[in-house]
């Protein structure tokens, strides 16, 4: 709640709009109390009078009434029909959504099938039709104005009702025993109301237009009861000689409609969590860069990537989340690194720091370097980055829909990543393209060419992604969780194409995973993550056979291994620190069997030539 | 030992393209004709890949989705019962922890509504009785009072099964229940679950893609393929001598440190909507012949308790 009223406090417009609404809303409120004439008091000798003359703050109408009594009683009156409109609206349209959505099938089929109707007639035509059958009168408007919204509020809430029926707490709470009464008041609707209440609050001010139009049209509110849209009808005959009798009423008018629709903008933009996470804000092209610190000297010279000593951090509010707590890696040319971790452990953050992907705000890099051939990356002119990015070092991701558009063949796609980085001929770079898939073992490739990726499987997706990752022939692939929502005959077929890949064109690749046994199948070399940072390193066989730090030998005991057969699993109790809130020392050490006074007191360094520990009591000696 | 749960013939059809007065479009055949027997106390393990018909055979047998054909049989329970009946006998733990948990209700609310829907029991009963269950899936009290999304995914796996057990169902379907969660939490998990077995008697059906989670907690495992048993035999077994081309496929595809990249088989699942007269892995089989592609092998005694759907089952 607080949240969301620092939210809308931080529109502008917003505030505006409440402030408005709010003084007219006072007004109305206090009207009973103010020492204002009758408003339906006529005196003929008084018409017309200007605003400012004889004691009439407004002037007067036609029939001498006065005119800011009429305004203020009107407006209440104007006020209270539609916020009666909105919530009747509200709530029968959402009676009807949520039924609709909760019991679909042909329920739903044949109420949505009414409600598209109703939406077929123009608005105005429809309530004009409505209180044509009811006869004139305000509370008739009224029912009309409300009755043409119903079709939107039932769909708007059906949509969210579909969601929520099937996510399976709704489930759960069937087999709780719970009815289907109960499970709508009690499951779906805490749910839904917040949707109910931002569509109110956006179409309330188009409610109180509606029935001043109405009002307008003589079919509202009747003679002598004054409305806005009534005070408004009346002063059409004198609108040249008496221009105030429709400009107070009509501003008031304009006022309500645009402070309500201010502040319901407003509302819904606030409580919208795509703002609250701030993913709205559009992102830099490249990840931000804050260094203090010269870039450390070169240490490897071989390495095609080399990664020294890299932070990355994300500042949200006061709240710095280290993510990349100084990591240093190296990956040599032709070389798989595996990078293993459980999730939050600051795996695809260091792989998108690589090349700038790191979403800023609310990403920055704070430190360290990322050597491309002995080229520091980090901090690089965008230009730089962006005819790398692809083309040197390219990426396959856990969702390939994440780098696939879904409104193009897959072979344009490939296409035109060949394209961006090669002068080439359209018909060369399709040729290319098909090259590719062929060599991806995508069966038919120069039809599968054709297809939009929604129509492949998830297997076939991912090898797009990976003949879009190899277009360019780069010299690194950095691939993260390319496997993990994928069957495993499918993982398998995956791997051993990027096993294949690698022999025979000498690609390195960066391999991130939380699987051990990918990594035993697939990876040279391989580093473990805690916490943001590499606790472990070393070749593969060493490391799974004898795991040196603690974590690492404890995590491979929780994994269960095919072939072993039945058997009780060793669990580390508790869970990863959050790393806003790291502990002192080791990380891994609130969790550890081994640790002692020692381990919480100073930071410990990643020790080691080639076999690396960061512990003070390692499983193995690494000297 | 005793029968807990017997399937006969289970069928699930899926209409696609409804339309409001004509018949559909056409038909998904999500399970076909199902057979399963669970001894109590025991663990089934039920394994295959994605869209292979898990969850719609495991929603057919907590009473969530009317079975097209076929029997379900739960301590005398059938045809007919609502979720409630099937509630107090047999409950679900699912794959999502955090989706599971209403957003907008604490964690007693939640805990309660079987105690009160299910069991009708008071307010003071209701209290000890989630205390107890709270205690047993090593849940601090003070967290009853918060909301779900102040939980990790762990802990709302723990609340989940938590809730399962106020049910006092003997029954668990547990939808792959730690698919969700990191490995280190992902075997704290598992242990509870292994705990909670031994201490209260409950028989599981333990549905997973992960092979070596299903081969650590199962006594026997049922392997599906296209919406069809197509092994089913006791886990040390199946993975270490299918009998099945197919499982021996998944088998080899596991990724096993030491060994190459195995289980090279192409081709993918069959459609659908068309499925293939004979066997529905004939497309990818190395061992298939003329009569697989047009007689559906039935599934069949092989060796011991070891059944498979073959017309050429392998040698151990
Ligand atoms: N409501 C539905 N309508 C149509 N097809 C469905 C529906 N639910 C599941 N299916 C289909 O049934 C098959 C089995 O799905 P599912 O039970 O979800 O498998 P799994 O749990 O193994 O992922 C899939 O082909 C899926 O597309
Ligand atoms: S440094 Fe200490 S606490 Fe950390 S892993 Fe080593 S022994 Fe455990
Ligand atoms: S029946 Fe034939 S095609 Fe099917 S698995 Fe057996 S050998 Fe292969
Ligand atoms: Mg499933």
């Amino acid at each position: 709640m607080s949240t969301f009223l620092k939210l809308l406090a931080r529109n502008r417009l917003a505030v505006f709009g409440a402030a408005v609404l709010g003084a007219i809303i006072l007004l109305v409120v206090i009207t009973p109390l103010l020492p204002l004439p009758d408003p339906n008091a006529t005196a003929t000798a008084d018409r017309f009078k200007r605003p400012f003359s004889d004691g009439f703050i407004l002037g007067t109408d036609h029939l001498g009434r006065d005119l800011f009594s009429r305004l203020l009683w009107g407006t209440q009156l104007s006020l209270a029909v539609g916020l009666a409109a909105a919530l009747i609206a509200g709530t029968i349209g959402a009676a009807i959504g949520i039924v609709a959505g909760y019991f679909g099938g042909r329920i739903d089929n044949v109420i949505m099938r009414a409600i598209d109707m109703l939406m077929a007639f123009p608005y105005i035509l429809l309530a004009l039709a409505i209180v044509a059958a009811l006869g004139p009168g305000l509370l008739n408007a009224l029912y009309a104005v409300a009755a043409v919204n119903i079709p939107f509020f039932a769909r708007n809430v059906r949509g969210v009702t579909v969601s929520i029926a099937h996510k399976e707490f709704v489930d759960a709470a069937r087999l709780s025993g719970m009815g289907h009464l109960r499970i709508i008041t009690t499951e779906i609707l805490p749910n839904v109301l917040p949707v109910v209440v931002i569509a109110m609050s956006t179409t309330i001010g188009w409610m109180i237009l509606e029935t001043a139009g109405l009002s307008f049209l003589g079919l509202g509110s009747q003679p002598p009861q004054a409305d806005l849209g009534s005070m408004l009808g009346e002063a059409r005959a004198a609108m040249i000689t008496a221009p105030h009798t429709s400009i107070v009423p009509g501003v008031m008018i304009l006022l309500i409609v645009m402070s309500v629709n201010l502040l319901g903008d407003g509302v819904r933009d606030a409580l919208d969590p795509r703002l609250r996470s701030g993913a709205l804000s559009r992102p830099m092209a490249a990840t931000l860069v804050r260094r203090d610190e010269t870039p450390p000297e070169k240490t490897d010279t071989k390495a095609v990537l080399s990664l020294e000593n890299l932070e990355t951090r994300f500042e949200v509010g006061a709240r710095i989340y280290r993510a990349v707590g100084g990591v240093s890696l190296a990956i040599q040319p032709g070389e798989c690194v595996g990078l293993i971790g459980e999730s939050g452990s600051g795996k695809s953050v260091t792989a998108l720091s690589v090349m700038g992907l790191v979403a800023s705000p609310p990403g920055v890099v704070t430190g360290g370097a990322v050597r491309l051939n002995g080229q520091d990356l980090i901090g690089a002119p965008y230009a730089r980055l962006r005819a790398l990015r692809g083309d040197r070092v390219a990426y396959i991701f856990q969702d390939p829909l994440s780098t696939l558009h879904p409104l193009y063949r897959v072979g344009d796609q490939l296409t035109e990543a060949i394209r961006v980085h090669h002068r080439i001929s359209r018909d060369a770079a399709h040729e290319r393209a098909v090259k590719l898939l062929e060599d991806v073992h995508i069966p038919n490739a120069r039809a599968r060419a054709r297809s939009y990726p929604h129509e492949l499987s998830g297997g076939m997706r991912q090898r797009v992604a990976i003949a879009m990752a190899l277009a360019n022939e780069p010299e690194v692939i950095i691939a993260d969780e390319p496997t993990t929502a994928l069957d495993v005959t499918v993982q398998a077929q995956i791997l051993k194409l990027l096993d294949n890949l690698r022999r025979d064109r000498g690609v390195s690749i960066l391999f991130i995973t939380h699987d051990f046994g990918v990594v035993g199948q697939l990876c040279d070399r391989v580093a473990v993550m805690y916490a943001g940072r590499i606790v472990e390193e070393g070749t593969t066989a060493e490391v799974l056979d004898a795991p040196a730090h603690p974590y690492t030998k404890r995590l491979i005991a929780c994994v269960p291994e095919l072939g072993a057969g039945r058997r009780e699993l060793h669990a580390i109790p508790g869970l990863p620190p959050a790393v806003d809130q790291l502990p002192h020392g080791c990380a891994f050490a609130p969790r550890c069997h081994k640790a002692t006074g020692l381990c919480a007191t100073s930071d410990i360094p990643l020790d080691g030539r080639k076999r690396k520990v960061r512990c003070i009591l390692p499983e193995e000696d690494v000297a | 030992m005793s029968l807990a749960l017997e399937t006969r013939d289970l069928t699930k059809t899926f209409d696609v393209g409804k339309r409001l007065l004509r018949p559909p479009k056409a038909q998904v055949h999500a399970v076909h004709p199902t057979s399963l027997r669970v001894e109590n106390g025991e663990t089934l393990g039920i394994v295959g890949e994605s869209g292979c018909g898990k969850s719609t055979l495991a929603r057919m047998l907590v009473g969530l989705l009317p079975p097209s054909s076929g029997t379900i049989e739960i301590e005398g329970l059938s045809g007919g019962s609502s979720p409630a009946d099937f509630g107090r006998v047999i409950q679900y733990v699912f794959q999502d922890p955090v989706s599971s948990l209403n957003p907008r209700k604490t964690i007693r609310q939640i805990l309660e509504a079987p105690l009160i829907h299910l069991h009708g029991m008071g307010r003071s009963e209701r209290a000890a009785r989630i205390d107890e269950i709270f205690d047993s899936v090593s849940l601090r009290g003070e967290f009853l009072n918060r909301y779900p999304h102040e939980f990790s995914g762990g802990q709302a796996q723990r609340i989940g099964i938590a809730r399962a057990l106020a049910a006092n169902a003997r029954i668990l379907v547990l939808d792959e229940p730690v698919s969700a969660l990191d490995v280190s939490v992902q075997a704290q998990v598992l242990n509870l679950l292994a705990d909670l077995k031994d201490e209260l008697g409950l028989t599981y059906l333990f549905i997973s893609h992960d092979l070596a989670v299903v081969e650590a907690v199962s006594d026997r495992v049922a392997v599906l393929y296209f919406g069809a048993v197509v092994e089913e035999g006791r886990a040390e077994n199946i993975f270490a001598s299918p009998r099945h081309p197919y499982t021996r496929l998944l088998a080899e595809s596991a990724p096993v440190v030491g060994r190459p990249i195995g289980g090279q088989a192409q081709g993918e699942l069959p459609d659908p909507m068309n499925p293939p007269p004979g066997c529905a892995f004939a497309s990818r089989c190395p061992r298939a012949t003329d009569i697989c592609r047009t007689d559906r092998p039935e599934l069949r005694p092989i060796e011991g308790d070891q059944r498979a759907a073959c017309h050429h089952p392998l040698d151990p």
